[in-house]
């Protein structure tokens, strides 16, 4: 394959540069004035470039087809020619050759202020919230369990689902269920629990996920709410019980503006309660996959874990979305099931079957360039963030947004995080007019677009607000999307299918591949401002109704 | 600054009377970028909205713009034996240029701009941003000395046939701008095939008003001499791609003209690439359009691929070409297959179909693959139609336009390559 490749780049050059040649002998005859000689050295530099393109390309396809057929995955044992770094340092042996690494080549890293620090605070407020919305899937109103009044524990069923038979939502602390508050048509938005401060637990069995087996684990882990953390491929709703996935891959990476580092988060995290997690997760599945982003790639915790395949990806956002991942190590066919699970969920796991406790926990960071102190904190799921940004935010007319700023949810002030969160970013509010802005921007701003000469300056970081930037257009600039999404998918396309409701072209195009994280990005680059999650999720809520 | 807004604030008119309030929106939008905030989705944007796109590819072509105006001067005095040297008679060559174009860059824009607006008004929309480029490419595709009412004619074609037919911007098949050329070309092929088309040997009302007034201040009346009476010795107007077809390269150089007992050869390659030599406006200057052809590729605003794949395909024809011609010397009856392949590159608007007419994103294929295999064909087809038919002298035009209509077609066959790829992975 290497072989052939070599030779259709070799031979395609020595036939570009026998051609010039030719035609120049051709012309030398009457080539006498200087004006001549000019266009004949502008053209040799022409050929000379195309020789070279044609070089580099030659070297990219070798590259490309070693790292296909996974003989190469550091980009430096195959190639026309080989790196320059290995001719003068040698070659490096990282003494990893579990990991896998993967370079990812595309995509764009959005830069902005407000990074957390690396510090961590423990905090907890007096209430806490589970919000159906944050599941995908769920019907508006779904059945409740508990009024308003009951006493729970942490890991007490709340309420449960009738699309997802077995699965229940559960309390992720203990104390007291104080209100059920309603958006319209009388859906459920938040369910209130008011904490004790104890997080005192049901009690679950404490054993050894191998010895419970698979029906013993998912059991567990229904009863116990954990079973929530689990988001299914396609669609990206709450995974299916009866199901028994193709792989579960564990996601230790994140890309997105001012994500969490996860080579930090995995230093909080409990080395023997991941191990009981994926011990658990390789219970429900054959294969175990556990993928890492740059950041994550530094940790050497990972290192001494069994049951599972280590991959890292490299790259510029959405490097470090899943759904990328997936796809670059095991891609979603039509008809296959994927699971993912973030590797805090995994702990959580882990000491479920470790001490017996449900106890959602979550390393969460508060950031944004507004934030006074941006930071990390330790704390559980759904949690109330009111006076987590109190004395924060210095300017009123801001937004907090759960998640991140690409594909997160906008809650107010005194709002609570996401359940599958681990982020709070607070940004500005954009609705000032900016005169000429579209030519003349009066401030830095992140593009992907070479016009904005601040794109030059690499390690300059951005103040971000929330501008549409311009107005919405049809489709008009093509391969945009391409150039930040680092998979063999042809987004606009994929959303022209979805407009036009073509079910097969659709499938055809990897509408299975997707959900809205993983296109954010382009949604975020798009000169026509097209709202390309909001497609996404029309297109994958008809492909569901459907099935 | 405040003031404008506030004055913008106190004219808005009431959104009952559409036709008023779309044209207000718009000048609104272009003073101000709007204070929309993200609703759903990234709560963050990119600043670069269709606005700015579109901005950068006028920017673009100013390069061109700025020389094929003062072209224009220079053409009509050298065919008159004035100030040959091509920076000598600065002033008069510049004035006259910008003198005979201005009128057709406004009649587009009233045209075009007009006719955006109603449709926008009718259906509600913003207006779009698309005719900022086609208003500035169809005037730098037209022959200089085109009638205003036959610009008007094509404008209006190309924007209600080629474009609102379709559903606006991003919604066309077709290059409008090319649309208007071939609008023109097809429909006065008596008036506009000749030669004479490529220079302004007339002058217009404008010239006769600007002399009146600047011999006012005592300046020399540069705008009397009669046509065309006392056209230079030797002087034809034809262009080179004609001279090519009729006589091959050597005609071309061979061609002179004498101007005061002083030799002239206006088209040495030097002149070709600098840009010189009668044409419409946009496709003289080689150096002007290649400056903005890298200024977009450097700006990631047209496709580098296209650009790329469409010289190579130029290239790729023109050798094969010559390579016949070698070949078959003894019965080659076309001598333009003679030219040597690098010459074609120096000739006609190769480069200015390059960088402004292929790269339309909305016309062209709109898949990276799709993309070198549009812009390739564009090359062998341009060059067929160039040096093949005797009809036409020169082929990007059609070959654009004809490629597209192929490019959902090659986008077609690439999808299917992916669709086929993502099948393939289905456990039976």
């Amino acid at each position: 394959m290497n072989l052939s490749n070599l030779t259709k780049a070799t031979s395609l050059s020595v036939l570009f540069s026998s051609l010039s040649v030719l035609s120049f002998a051709q012309g030398s005859g009457e080539a006498s004035s200087s004006a001549n000689s000019l266009v004949i050295l502008l053209f040799t530099c022409v050929m000379v470039l195309v020789v070279f393109l044609a070089a580099i390309m030659g070297d990219k396809i070798i590259k490309l087809a070693a790292g296909k057929i996974r003989k190469d995955s550091d980009d430096k044992e195959f190639g026309l020619v080989p790196s320059l770094k290995e001719l003068v340092f040698g070659t490096q042996n990282t003494g990893q050759s579990k990991k896998k690494i993967t370079k990812l080549s595309r995509g764009f890293d959005i830069k902005l202020k407000g990074k957390a620090k690396k510090s961590i605070a423990i905090y907890n407020s007096a209430t806490y919230a589970i919000k159906p919305t944050d599941y995908k899937g769920l019907q508006p109103i779904p059945k409740m369990l508990l009024k308003e009044g009951a006493k729970v524990k942490a890991g007490e069923k709340i309420f449960y689902d009738k699309g997802f038979e077995g699965v229940f939502f559960t309390s992720p602390v203990s104390g007291e269920l104080v209100e059920i508050r309603r958006a319209e048509k009388r859906a459920i938005s938040e369910i209130v629990i008011q904490s004790d401060g104890k997080n005192s637990s049901v009690k679950f069995k404490a054993e050894a996920p191998k010895s419970l087996g698979e029906s013993g684990v998912k059991s567990q882990l229904l009863e116990s709410g954990a079973w929530t953390a689990f988001v299914e491929r396609p669609f990206g709703v709450i995974a299916n019980p009866t199901l028994r996935p193709n792989s579960i891959h564990i996601s230790c990476s994140d890309t997105a503006p001012l994500a969490v580092d996860y080579r930090y988060v995995l230093e909080q995290l409990n080395q023997k309660n991941i191990q009981t997690g994926i011990d658990a997760l390789n219970e429900l599945s054959d294969k175990v996959y556990l993928n890492l982003d740059k950041q994550a790639n530094k940790s050497n915790k990972v290192d001494q874990l069994k049951g599972v395949e280590i991959n890292a990806f490299l790259g510029e956002h959405p490097a470090g979305n899943v759904g990328i991942q997936i796809h670059h190590t095991d891609p979603i066919a039509k008809g296959d099931v994927v699971w993912t699970i973030k590797i805090e969920d995994v702990a959580t796991i882990g000491r479920l079957f470790n001490e017996g406790v449900y106890a959602p926990e979550k390393i969460v960071a508060l950031t944004g360039s507004i934030v006074k102190n941006p930071h990390y904190v330790k704390t559980i799921q759904g949690v109330n963030i009111a006076q987590l940004i109190e004395g924060q935010i210095e300017e009123d007319n801001s937004r907090v947004v759960s998640g991140n700023v690409l594909s997160g949810t906008q809650i107010s002030k005194d709002g609570f995080l996401g359940a599958y969160d681990n982020l709070i970013s607070v940004i500005e509010e954009g609705n000032q007019q900016e005169m000429f802005g579209w030519i003349l921007p009066q401030t830095a701003r992140p593009s992907i677009s070479p016009t904005f000469p601040w794109r030059m300056m690499e390690l300059a970081r951005f103040d971000a607000n929330t501008n549409m930037r311009g107005e919405q257009r049809a489709f008009v600039v093509s391969g945009q999307y391409e150039e930040v999404l680092p998979m063999d998918v042809y987004p606009q396309h994929l959303m022209k299918a979805i407009i036009k409701n073509d079910f097969e072209e659709m499938e055809g195009l990897g509408i299975y591949e997707l959900i809205e994280e993983d296109i954010a990005i382009c949604e975020f680059a798009c000169t026509s401002k097209q709202p390309l999650q909001g497609i996404l999720r029309e297109g994958l809520d008809y492909i569901r109704s459907q099935n | 600054m405040k003031f404008i807004r506030d004055f913008m604030d106190k004219i808005e008119p009431d959104k009952e009377s559409r036709f008023l309030h779309t044209l207000w929106d718009g000048i609104d939008t272009f003073l101000y970028v709007p204070d929309h905030v993200t609703k759903k989705g990234t709560h963050i944007k990119d600043g670069m909205d269709l606005k700015r796109t579109m901005i950068h590819v006028v920017i673009a072509m100013q390069f061109a713009f700025i020389i094929g105006m003062y072209n224009i001067g220079h053409q009509h005095y050298f065919a008159l034996g004035l100030f040959p040297d091509f920076f000598s008679g600065f002033g008069a060559k510049l004035v006259y240029g910008v003198l005979q174009y201005l009128p057709m860059i406004i009649v587009v824009h009233l045209v075009g701009l007009g006719i955006e607006f109603i449709f926008a008004a009718n259906k509600g929309h913003a207006i779009e941003e698309g005719f900022l480029v086609s208003g500035f490419l169809i005037p730098l595709v037209m022959p200089p000395a085109t009638p205003l009412w036959m610009v008007a004619l094509a404008t209006a074609f190309a924007v209600v046939i080629a474009k609102e037919a379709f559903g606006g911007t991003g919604m066309n098949i077709f290059n409008i701008a090319l649309i208007a050329r071939v609008f023109v070309f097809f429909a006065f092929p008596a008036e506009i095939s000749g030669d004479e088309i490529w220079i302004a040997p007339d002058y217009s009302w404008l010239h006769k008003g600007f002399s009146a007034v600047a011999s006012l201040f005592g300046s020399a009346d540069f705008f009397s001499m009669s046509v065309p009476a006392n056209l230079v010795d030797g002087y034809t107007g034809a262009t080179p791609l004609s001279l090519a077809s009729k006589g091959g390269w050597e005609s071309v150089q061979a061609y002179s003209v004498t101007i005061q007992g002083e030799v002239y050869h206006p088209y040495e390659v030097s002149n070709l690439i600098f840009g010189n030599v009668p044409g419409s406006v946009g496709e003289g200057s080689k150096v002007g359009i290649i400056i903005g052809a890298l200024f977009l590729v450097f700006t990631r605003i047209a496709s580098w691929r296209i650009m790329l794949s469409m010289i190579l395909g130029t290239m790729f024809m023109s050798i094969l070409l010559n390579v016949i011609n070698v070949t078959y010397s003894s019965e080659v009856t076309n001598v333009f297959i003679s030219v040597p392949w690098y010459y074609q590159f120096a000739m006609g608007s190769m480069f200015f179909a390059m960088a402004f007419m292929a790269t339309d994103p909305v016309t062209a294929s709109g898949t990276n693959t799709g993309k070198w295999v549009y812009g390739f064909m564009i090359g062998v087809v341009g060059i067929i139609i160039r040096v093949l038919n005797p009809a036409y002298p020169e082929g990007w035009m059609l070959a654009i336009l004809l490629l597209n209509v192929f490019a959902p077609l090659i986008d077609h066959v690439v999808l299917q390559q992916n669709i086929k790829r993502r099948l393939s992975r289905v456990k039976a």
